[in-house]
């Protein structure tokens, strides 16, 4: 891919070990879109290092919309923390492979709406099949 | 029953307590005991909306956790009592001496804190503090996650958990 056809990244996406490099690394061997995100790993972090980290990544981008895994974990807290004093951002929680897939091919609108439709085809994305209540 | 693990950790609640210990442990309450998440709704909020809707969350001062420690322990359900550092279980020790086990599961780098495992930095002061709490019968031991070794106190201070 030569440098004017790379995305430019859209949103951050943070958690646990290598939970966004993972996700985006999908990103990537399905779409090769995976320049549209930032990650960002929590790893051996205090709380506040993985809050100035994630300010760093948006002072230096700019982003808004951040993607993170567990409603507990400590890049959702920072990033809640960061929701006070930034309004604009959008935060997604619980964020799987199909949530980022639905966000990298929604270029013709904001970032924050993308964002918005993304959650819910990644909440969509999760089904039970051959359990009871399954199908 | 009542409260299973007291914990060290300056994330206070995150993944590794709700979920990592959490769910092994069948956890569903937490004693946050920190003064300045005590004043403040936000704060209180925002950790509220980390936990799953069936786990109750109490925040209290060290000296009202001090004061309801025998309830929290009495109480039928499984719980963890967190604080965001050594001085604060310390105090809570020295309060109630009725605390028999501290588990150290996240104090990361600070300035003058020297690393002794991958999850645990800590200052001269913060060693000692620790040393007071093993002699007074406190069992202090380093252990991030359930399915690791407990790491004794003796052990952490002798960087022997890094090898």
């Amino acid at each position: 891919m030569s440098e004017a056809e790379r995305t430019l990244p859209r949103a951050i996406v943070a958690g646990h070990g290598e939970f966004a490099v993972g996700l985006v690394s999908a990103v990537s061997q399905i779409t090769g879109r995976g320049d549209a995100f930032v990650t960002m790993s929590n790893r051996d972090m205090s709380a506040n290092d993985v809050e100035r980290a994630l300010r760093d990544h948006i002072d230096a981008s700019g982003l808004e919309v951040i993607f993170t895994d567990l409603p507990a974990g400590s890049c959702t807290m920072a990033a809640r923390r960061l929701l006070r004093e930034r309004p604009a951002i959008v935060l997604v929680t619980g964020t799987n492979l199909a949530t980022l897939l639905d966000f990298v091919f929604h270029t013709d609108v904001p970032a924050s709406q993308a964002a918005q439709h993304a959650a819910e085809r990644g909440r969509a994305a999760l089904v039970v099949t051959g359990a009871p209540g399954g199908y | 029953m009542a409260i299973e693990l007291f914990r060290i950790d300056d994330r206070l609640i995150h993944g590794q307590v709700v979920v990592g210990w959490g769910q092994p442990l069948d956890l569903t309450f937490i004693v946050l005991v920190d003064d300045e998440v005590a004043g403040s709704e936000w704060e209180q909020e925002l950790y509220r909306m980390g936990v799953p809707p069936e786990m109750d969350v109490h925040f209290d001062t060290v000296e009202s956790a001090a004061t309801k420690l025998a309830v929290y322990q009495g109480d039928h359900r499984r719980g963890a009592l967190l604080t965001g550092d050594i001085e604060t279980m310390a105090r809570l020790v020295e309060l109630t001496g009725a605390i028999p086990r501290v588990n150290l599961g996240g104090i990361h780098h600070r300035t003058g804190r020297t690393q002794r495992l991958r999850y645990i930095f800590l200052a001269p002061d913060e060693e000692r503090s620790l040393r007071t709490l093993a002699a007074r019968g406190v069992d202090v031991s380093a252990q991030d996650v359930p399915a690791a070794r407990p790491l004794p106190l003796q052990e952490v201070l002798s960087g022997e958990g890094n090898r």
